[in-house]
């Protein structure tokens, strides 16, 4: 049956996309079925993670940071020290191959603070594809110096200029670019947001978080960990490392979106704990939206949060009440981001800061008898000149 | 049979495309679209859309999308729309992106279009899948349901979509957004007989078609020509009311001799 709800969680995702993208979205979701099924696509993908990408990422112990979380056990899932900083390599080299196994050879990808187009641009190098990155203006500016790897890297960039030429217009300008070019053409979507195949798609690809972590957590402690906790912006970490204990219900997940200034000052990107139902690239989700309908810009000091919608996954978790979702301040994440810095010697991305602002929180309500394990989702250094200008540091 | 049908059926007996022009609620003002709205139909055309501006239009080009920014900043939204609707003194269709009209609520959405005077909507991001509150809400109050079909879709899928459709099928000139092209592929014809091969609506061709040569040749196979973003940009390059609608008029007068075969 055509007719039937395909890409659904709950009354979440689907697919409201233009009519022309329906055949390259039904070709992906069959790629995708197929690859799945096929040892000889996961052995190539398995084997480029452990000689590419660097997998399995161990899990670190932070014993000092747990001091300052109520003395409960932090245990970091070290996906920062992946290629290319984060955890985006393991869905941009699954998407690659499978743009391979379709037999097309350009890709195109939209980038916020450019973590995603570099790991877009990156997997583009090593298989030999064309890459185009779409980039909000404002976001090129401020990260001048991930514009410059993706160049150095052979992508192409370009700035987008419309709307609040941000990634929710890098997003909107990738799809334009899709739907003029789709014969040829790849979308490297990096979260897992818009229309279906997408959501289920980058959380398998992502899946591989979860899966190592449980048996490592088993491994190091012997059981399960009592809370699983991790930044969500479009959410792809999170549901990476949730999708492995979703059975495990006594295992806490707990989702921390971008509070920027406050939920009460309006500026922010908690879309799930500050937004309502809605429709937003191609699925539905929670939104940021006004009364009309129109999409809100949202505010983070984060630009990989900085998004008003979320994955479809995650607003049905919420709404169900399987995950759990705060918001973490910029001032919070801030302070996680030092106190992490300091204390354990390792600089976390600011998007991560928000999951370490969590289990600051987290771990002094469950007490020290409680294990969270923190998905470390990326390391910090494209956010050295963010944070020295945020603690004053001078850079001259 | 709806007023659209009916407007068709007279277009066939005349041996004619009907003209379709498209504007966008509230761009550059309430004022100026409403005054250009009735410049496009002393000019000829046939039916109006009314595009609902929205924040995030994936199917648009540049042209329509600065529109819509500007009309968002103007503050217009539902309310505006119908206003402009209510406005139109030929048949007047909405087009809408899904989430405006879902935040509105869909069976408020269609009560006040139809007490605005409106005919149908044009869903260019719902697909059928997720149409089953629309189908109902509209089929209850006899509001015509346009879905947008492209070179891309496959037969099975023509035949799945353009069976929910009604008043007419919009079938997309080529794989893209909107806004003019200097030439039409050869992808809209063949895209036009695929459609008439499952269907017995009417069907329109838009996407790219700004002037009289390109409308005459689409009247030769289509049953409506759709033009949107050339109105568009003669209404935003000319700042005096009187001079831009003179404008609009004569480009509309220019299509609606395209259109008679």
């Amino acid at each position: 049956m055509t007719t039937e709800l395909i890409g659904h969680f709950g009354k979440f995702g689907g697919r409201f996309v233009p009519e022309a993208l329906i055949t390259a979205l039904d070709e992906l979701a069959k790629a995708h079925r197929e690859a799945q099924q096929d040892p000889s696509f996961q052995l190539e993908l398995m084997e480029l993670h452990r000689t590419y990408t660097g997998r399995p990422s161990i899990i670190t112990e932070a014993k000092r940071f747990s001091e300052h979380a109520g003395g409960a056990r932090i245990f970091l899932k070290r996906e920062d020290l992946n290629h290319t900083g984060s955890h985006k390599i393991n869905n941009v080299l699954g998407q690659a191959l499978l743009t391979k196994r379709m037999g097309k050879r350009r890709i195109i990808a939209e980038t916020g603070a450019g973590q995603h187009g570099v790991a877009s641009a990156t997997a583009a190098a090593l298989l030999g594809l064309e890459c185009v990155v779409y980039m909000g203006e404002e976001d090129t500016k401020r990260q001048a110096l991930n514009v410059a790897r993706m160049k150095l890297l052979g992508a192409e960039v370009i700035p987008v200029t419309t709307g609040s030429r941000t990634l929710k217009d890098a997003i909107n300008e990738a799809m334009r670019d899709w739907v003029t070019n789709v014969e040829s053409t790849h979308y490297l979507l990096g979260t897992v947001a818009g229309p279906d195949p997408f959501p289920t798609m980058v959380r398998d690809f992502h899946r591989i978080i979860g899966d190592e972590s449980r048996m490592q957590m088993m491994e190091l402690t012997g059981r399960l960990p009592d809370a699983v906790l991790a930044c969500v912006g479009g959410g792809s970490n999170a549901i990476g490392i949730f999708y492995a204990f979703l059975e495990d219900k006594e295992v806490r997940l707990i989702g921390l979106e971008a509070g920027g200034d406050g939920l009460d000052s309006g500026r922010h990107a908690a879309t799930l704990v500050g937004g309502s139902p809605g429709v937003l690239h191609g699925t539905r989700t929670y939104v940021l939206q006004d009364e009309n309908g129109q999409t809100r810009e949202s505010h983070s000091i984060s630009a990989g949060l900085d998004y008003p919608g979320v994955g479809p996954e995650h607003a049905y978790l919420y709404e169900t009440g399987r995950a759990e979702y705060r918001a973490v301040t910029d001032k919070e994440a801030m302070t996680a981001f030092a106190l992490l810095s300091k204390t354990e010697g390792i600089i976390p991305a600011i998007e991560t800061a928000h999951a370490l602002a969590g289990a600051i929180e987290i771990g002094k309500e469950m007490g020290p008898r409680a294990n969270l394990l923190i998905n470390l989702s990326g390391r910090g250094d494209k956010d050295v000149q963010t944070a020295a200008k945020y603690f004053g540091i001078p850079l001259e | 049979m709806s007023l659209i049908s009916e407007r068709f059926a007279l277009a066939q007996e005349e041996n004619r495309a009907l003209l379709i022009g498209y504007l966008t609620a509230g761009f550059p003002t309430m004022q100026r679209c409403k005054s250009a709205i009735a410049a496009m139909i002393d000019g000829g055309v046939d039916l109006i859309e009314v595009g609902f501006p929205y924040s995030d239009p994936v199917m648009d080009g540049p042209v329509i999308q600065r529109a819509s920014e500007l009309a968002i900043e103007n503050g217009v939204g539902a309310r505006e729309v119908f206003e402009v609707v209510a406005s139109s003194s030929v048949p007047t269709l909405v087009m809408s992106y899904w989430n405006p009209i879902e935040r509105y609520g869909v069976t408020d959405f269609t009560r006040d279009l139809k007490a605005a005077g409106g005919c149908g909507v044009i869903t260019p991001d719902l697909t059928v899948e997720e149409s089953q509150e629309w189908i109902s809400a509209s089929q209850s109050l006899g509001l015509d349901r346009v879905y947008v079909v492209a070179p891309s879709t496959t037969d099975s899928r023509l035949a799945n979509v353009t069976a929910r459709c009604s008043g007419f099928v919009y079938a997309a000139s080529l794989m893209g957004v909107t806004g003019a092209r200097s030439a039409l592929s050869g992808a809209a014809e063949s895209l036009v007989k695929r459609v008439r091969a499952v269907t017995n609506t009417p069907v329109c061709v838009g996407l790219g078609v700004s002037n009289g040569q390109q409308a005459s040749e689409i009247a030769k196979y289509a049953d409506g020509v759709i033009v949107g973003s050339a109105f568009i940009k003669l209404l935003a390059e000319t700042q005096d009311e009187i001079e831009a609608n003179k404008s609009l008029k004569s480009l509309a007068e220019e299509l609606s001799r395209a259109v008679r075969r």
